[in-house]
C-alpha cells in the first residue's frame, strides 16, 4: 500500500499520520503539497489528515476542496482508489462532496479534547478489517467542529446501506447526528471520520487502540 | 502636526528625567517618531528598568545551558545533539481587556519567540491567576482565557500539555496569563538576532502592518484604572493560521543558509525588532517604511513603527540567498518585503515618503536606557500561625478540598485543550506531576511544569520564591526526569512602591538559593510589573516554568495508581498548616508562615526519589503539595481509577499539613524501599496499599467512594459553566 499524504496550509496532524503509516505500512508516505495537481504515481491510498486548513475561518474545509490537488483526489477516488480523511481530513473530502453530510459546531460550542469510544460498525473492508465486528476502541478527538449532520434521508440511506464506519459508544460529546463518527463512501473506499485512530498507536502515548485502521490498510 | 514637549512624553509614559535624557541624546526635540521609538524601548515592558538590577542575582549557568538569558529564549543541552528552547512570558494586561484576544496572542507572542531561534514547538503550557470565581467578571476572563488559549494553540497544533490555575480576589482586576513555549532545535542550528554585514537586506515576513497594539509595550508598564477599558484598541487580534504558516515558512527557511539574523516582532513590534538586531550586532539599521506590507491605509511613521500587529517576523538575509528565500516564504503564502538594509553608522534611520521620520544613535539608546535602583521596604517575616481549635472530620476536609477552586480537576479546562497533537505526548494532563513529551526521532523524552505558591509568596516571598523552583524541580523529579533549567515569569505590583520591590528583591533571593542549591539556572525569563488595579496589588506571583529530560521515555512514571501496591510517603511531615489550603477553605484562615523549604533536604529527597523511578521500583509517583498528603493520595485514586485504604494515626496536621520535599511512591515492595530510605537517611512511612475497591478508606476508617470523591473533584468548573 502507498500512501500519499497531502498537505494543506494550515494542517497540523501530519506527522502524527506519517508516524502511523510509517509504523504499519513500512515504507514512508508521499508529502504532497496542495498546490500540485498530480498525485504520485503508484498512489494506493490518499490521506487528509487533521488541522486547520486555511484557518477554518470560512466553512471547515471549504477552502481547501478547493484546492488544485483535490481534483486529482476526485479522480483517484472515482477509478476506486483509497481515501482516509481524517478530523479536518473528512471535513475537506465532505466539502468536495466525496462523503455526503457536514460537520457543524460541536453541540455545546466548546472545542473537544478527550479520548472518545468508536464502535466498529463493520468489519468486512479495507479500513476495518484488523476489527471484530461491534468491537469498541479508543481514540482521541480533538475538534471544535465535528457535529456530523444530513438530512434524514441521506442517515436512513447511510444506515441502510451499511455506510456508517463507527459510531461514538460512550457519549456522544458533539451531537452528531445518529452518534456517527465516521462513514465510508459506497464503494467502501472512501472513509471519513472525526477521531483520531493515528495518536493510539504507540503504547508510550497512551495504547494502540487506533492501530488495527493502519494494520488494515497495509495489509490490503 | 502633534507637538513634543514634556506633556507628549509624560502620556508616552515617560518621566521628566528620561526626557531630559532623550533632549541630550538627540541635541534636539524629537520628532514624534523618536519619541515613539525612545518611549516604548524604555517602557518597564522593554527595558526592565526597574527589575534588572535584582535579576542578575538569579544563577544562569551550568555545563548544559547553551544560552541564558539576553537571547529571544533560554538554550540548553538535551543530549543526542539536540537543544531545549523555551521561555514563558506574560499577557496580563491585554487579557484582563479582552480575555480572549489577550490570551491568544500571549500564545502566539510565546512561539515567536522559540521557533525564531530554529525551534519546533512541540510543547504549550499555561499558569494562569485569577479573581474571585463569586464574580461574573471572573467567569468572563476565564471562560475567554480558555478559549483564546485553545483558539490558538489548537489551530497552530502545538499540544497545550500542562500549567496551572489558582483563584484570589488579589487576581480580581488584574489576571494573570503566563504563556510558555518549549521548542526543539539540533544545536548547530540555533538562530540568534545580532544583525550583521553591512548592505544586507532588512527582509519583512509575515502579516500585514496595521494600527492595532500601538503603544501595547507602554500599556504593559501602567496601572489598572477604571479607564483600562477603554484601552481596548491597544490589544492585537491574533491569526492563528497565519502563525502556523510562519511556523513552517521560518523552519523551512531555517534549513537553508540564507538567514543572517532574525527576530520576531513582538512588543513594541518594528521598533523593538529592529533596534535590538542592530544594538546587538553593533551596526546600524535603515528601514524604509514605504516598504512595509499595510493592512490599513494612511499609517504614519508613527503608527508603523510602534504598531505591535502580530505575525511577523524581522529577518537581515544573505543578499545572494534572498530570491531563494522569497520562494519558500511566497509559498507559504506570507508576505515577503525588503524593507530596509544594515548600515555601519550605529544608527537607526527610518524614511517614509521620502521623509527621515526618525534617525537616533543606537548605542545610547541602549545604553542610556533608565536603570533603577528602586527604594526597597524590608518584607516583615509572617507571625506564627495560632492555635488551631477545632478541626473538620478528615473525609469532610477531603470532600472540601478536592472540590475547592484551586484544588479541583481542571478537566473542563484542558478538554479544551488539544494535548495530542504531533502524536509524541506521553503524559497528558492529569497524568502526571510533569507533561511528557518525546522527541520525534528520539527515545528522548521532555518533562515540563510550571509552578508558584502565590500564597505563600505574599506571606513571606522570599520562601515563596525558593519553594516555587522547589516544587518545579520535585514535579519534574516525580516522573523520573532530571531537571534540567527554569524559565521565570515575574509578575509582581507597583516597582514605585517600596513594599512591592521589596518582595521582588525577597522572592529573587528565594529562587536564587534554590537555583543554586539544585543546579537548576534560569535561562529566560520575563517581568510583568504594575500589576495593580486601583491601587491594590496582585499576590507577588514569581511563575516558574520547568524543563527536564528523560534518556528514555518509557521510564517516566505518571501519578495514576493501580491496584496491589503499597503507598510510600517519602519527606518527614511534620504538619505545616500554615498558609495551607485546608486553613484557607476549612478554617477560613489566611495566616501563618509558609512551610519552610530546606534546600539541602529538597535535593536530598527528590535525587533518591529519581534514583528509585529510574531503576523500575516505582509504579507511580505523586509529589506532595498543595492540600498535604491525603489530596495526594485521592489525586491518585482518581487518576488511575483505583482505590486505596490509608493506615496511620495521624491528625488533621499530618495529612492535610504542607510540608515541602515530600513524595507518594507506589511500590511493588515497600520493605525494599523503606530500607533504601532509611540507608540514604531519609524518612520514609508506609502510609497504606492500593486496592480493587473503588473507594478511598480513611485512616479514621471512613470510606469515600471514587465516584463521590470524583464527582466532588470534578463538579466545581461544569458547574460554573453550566
Amino acid at each position: 500500500m502507498q500512501a500519499a499524504i497531502l498537505l494543506f496550509p494550515g494542517i497540523n496532524r501530519e506527522r502524527d499520520m506519517i508516524l502511523a503509516v510509517r509504523q504499519s505500512f513500512g515504507r514512508e508516505p508521499a508529502i504532497v503539497w496542495h498546490k500540485e495537481t498530480e498525485l504520485p504515481a503508484g498512489t494506493d491510498l490518499v490521506i487528509l489528515p487533521g488541522g486547520f486548513s486555511f484557518g477554518d475561518y470560512l466553512r471547515c474545509g471549504a477552502m481547501a476542496a478547493q484546492s488544485p490537488i483535490m481534483r486529482a483526489v476526485k479522480a483517484h477516488a472515482e477509478r476506486g482508489g483509497y481515501v482516509l480523511g481524517v478530523c479536518n481530513g473528512f471535513q475537506i473530502i465532505t466539502e468536495t462532496g466525496l462523503l455526503p453530510g457536514v460537520l457543524l459546531r460541536n453541540a455545546g460550542l466548546r472545542f473537544l479534547s478527550m479520548d472518545t469510544m468508536l464502535r466498529v460498525e463493520r468489519n468486512d473492508t479495507v479500513f476495518t478489517a484488523k476489527w471484530e465486528k461491534g468491537a469498541e476502541f479508543r481514540a482521541p478527538m480533538a475538534h471544535g467542529d465535528g457535529n456530523y449532520t444530513a438530512d434524514e434521508d441521506t442517515l436512513d440511506r447511510l444506515e441502510g446501506e451499511g455506510l456508517v464506519a463507527f459510531r461514538y459508544s460512550d457519549i456522544n460529546r458533539n451531537g452528531s447526528a445518529r452518534s456517527i463518527a465516521g462513514i465510508f463512501s459506497p464503494n467502501l473506499r472512501v472513509l471519513g471520520l472525526m477521531p483520531h485512530p493515528e495518536n493510539l498507536v504507540d503504547p508510550l502515548m497512551g495504547g494502540t487502540d487506533g492501530k488495527p485502521l493502519f494494520d488494515s490498510l497495509a495489509a490490503a | 502636526m502633534t507637538d513634543v514637549n514634556l506633556t507628549l512624553a509624560k502620556s508616552f509614559g515617560l518621566n521628566e528625567e528620561e526626557w531630559g535624557k532623550v533632549l541630550e541624546i538627540m541635541g534636539r526635540t524629537p520628532s514624534l517618531t523618536e519619541l515613539g521609538i525612545f518611549s516604548v524601548m524604555w517602557s518597564e515592558h522593554c527595558s526592565y528598568k526597574s527589575s534588572r538590577v535584582w535579576l542578575k542575582e538569579l544563577p544562569t549557568k551550568a555545563p548544559w545551558v547553551i544560552h541564558g538569558p539576553g537571547e529571544n529564549a533560554g538554550v540548553i543541552d538535551i543530549g543526542d545533539g539536540l537543544a531545549a528552547i523555551f521561555k514563558m512570558e506574560s499577557h496580563n494586561h491585554p487579557s484582563f481587556i479582552e480575555p480572549y484576544q489577550g490570551a491568544a496572542t500571549g500564545v502566539g507572542g510565546i512561539l515567536r519567540d522559540v521557533f525564531t531561534m530554529g525551534a519546533r514547538p512541540i510543547a504549550n503550557l499555561n499558569a494562569l491567576r485569577f479573581g474571585d470565581p463569586a464574580l461574573p467578571v471572573t467567569k468572563r476572563v476565564v471562560d475567554g482565557v480558555v478559549r483564546g488559549i485553545g483558539g490558538y494553540g489548537n489551530c497552530v497544533g502545538v499540544p497545550t500539555v500542562g500549567g496551572e490555575v489558582n483563584f484570589h480576589p488579589a487576581y480580581n482586576g488584574n489576571p494573570l496569563v503566563n504563556a510558555m513555549t518549549v521548542g526543539i532545535a539540533h544545536q548547530d542550528r540555533i538562530f540568534l538576532s545580532a544583525a550583521a554585514g553591512v548592505g544586507n537586506p532588512v527582509v519583512y515576513v509575515g502579516s500585514k502592518t496595521g494600527r492595532d497594539g500601538i503603544h501595547g509595550a507602554t500599556m504593559a508598564s501602567t496601572e489598572f484604572d477604571a479607564a483600562s477599558e477603554d484601552k481596548r484598541p491597544t490589544v492585537q487580534v491574533g491569526d492563528p493560521f497565519t502563525e502556523k504558516l510562519l511556523i513552517e515558512a521560518c523552519l523551512e527557511l531555517m534549513q537553508t543558509d540564507a538567514i543572517v539574523a532574525i527576530q520576531d516582532m513582538g512588543a513594541a513590534g518594528l521598533t523593538s525588532s529592529s533596534v535590538e538586531m542592530a544594538g546587538k550586532g553593533g551596526v546600524g539599521i535603515e528601514l524604509n517604511l514605504d516598504d512595509v506590507p499595510q493592512r490599513e491605509t494612511g499609517m504614519s511613521a508613527y503608527e508603523m513603527m510602534l504598531s505591535e500587529s502580530q505575525e511577523r517576523m524581522l529577518l537581515v538575509l544573505k543578499p545572494e540567498r534572498s530570491n531563494m528565500a522569497r520562494a519558500i516564504i511566497e509559498k507559504w503564502d506570507l508576505d515577503y518585503a525588503v524593507i530596509g538594509h544594515i548600515t555601519d553608522t550605529g544608527r537607526i534611520v527610518v524614511k517614509h515618503k521620502g521623509q527621515t521620520e526618525a534617525d537616533i544613535p543606537l548605542s545610547p539608546l541602549a545604553d542610556a536606557a533608565p536603570l533603577y535602583n528602586r527604594p526597597i521596604a524590608e518584607t516583615l517575616k509572617p507571625a506564627k500561625l495560632g492555635p488551631i481549635t477545632s478541626h473538620a472530620p478528615l473525609d469532610q476536609a477531603l470532600m472540601k478540598l478536592v472540590g475547592s477552586p484551586d484544588l479541583c480537576s481542571r478537566r473542563w479546562i484542558f478538554d479544551q485543550y488539544d494535548s495530542s497533537v504531533g502524536g509524541q505526548t506521553v503524559k497528558r494532563p492529569a497524568q502526571a506531576d510533569a507533561a511528557i513529551v518525546r522527541l520525534d526521532g528520539s527515545n528522548r523524552a521532555l518533562a515540563i511544569t510550571t509552578d508558584v505558591t502565590p500564597r505563600y509568596c505574599v506571606a513571606d516571598a522570599e520562601v515563596g520564591g525558593a519553594q516555587a523552583v522547589a516544587e518545579a524541580w520535585r514535579n519534574i523529579t516525580a516522573t523520573g526526569a532530571k531537571p534540567l533549567a527554569i524559565t521565570d515569569n515575574m509578575n509582581f505590583g507597583n516597582p514605585e512602591k517600596p513594599e512591592i520591590m521589596g518582595q521582588f528583591a525577597s522572592a529573587i533571593k528565594g529562587m536564587a538559593a534554590a537555583c543554586k542549591a539544585l543546579d537548576f539556572p534560569v535561562v529566560s525569563g520575563n517581568v510583568s510589573l504594575y500589576n495593580e488595579t486601583e491601587g491594590k496589588p496582585i499576590l507577588p506571583t514569581p511563575a516558574i516554568g520547568a524543563v527536564g529530560v528523560l534518556a528514555d521515555a518509557a521510564q517516566a512514571v505518571g501519578y495514576g495508581l493501580v491496584s496491589g501496591l503499597s503507598l510510600v510517603a517519602v519527606g518527614d511531615t511534620k504538619g505545616e498548616l500554615g498558609c495551607s489550603l485546608y486553613l484557607r477553605e476549612l478554617l477560613n484562615r489566611e495566616e501563618g508562615a509558609p512551610p519552610p523549604v530546606d534546600l539541602v533536604v529538597e535535593r536530598r529527597n527528590g535525587d533518591f526519589v529519581r534514583a528509585q523511578i529510574l531503576s523500575g521500583e516505582v509504579q507511580a509517583c505523586h509529589d506532595v503539595s498543595d492540600g498535604g498528603l491525603l489530596v495526594a493520595v485521592a489525586e491518585m485514586a482518581l487518576a488511575g481509577d483505583c482505590g486505596a485504604e490509608l493506615t496511620g494515626a495521624g491528625a488533621a496536621e499530618y495529612w492535610f499539613g504542607e510540608d515541602q520535599g515530600r513524595y507518594i511512591l507506589a511500590v511493588k515492595d515497600a520493605h525494599k524501599l523503606l530500607a533504601a530510605a532509611a540507608a540514604a537517611g531519609i524518612p520514609a512511612q508506609h502510609i497504606g496499599r492500593s486496592s480493587d475497591e473503588k473507594k478511598l478508606t480513611l485512616p479514621d476508617g471512613l470510606a469515600i467512594s471514587l465516584p463521590q470523591l470524583r464527582e466532588a473533584h470534578e463538579g466545581f468548573f461544569p458547574r460554573w459553566f453550566a
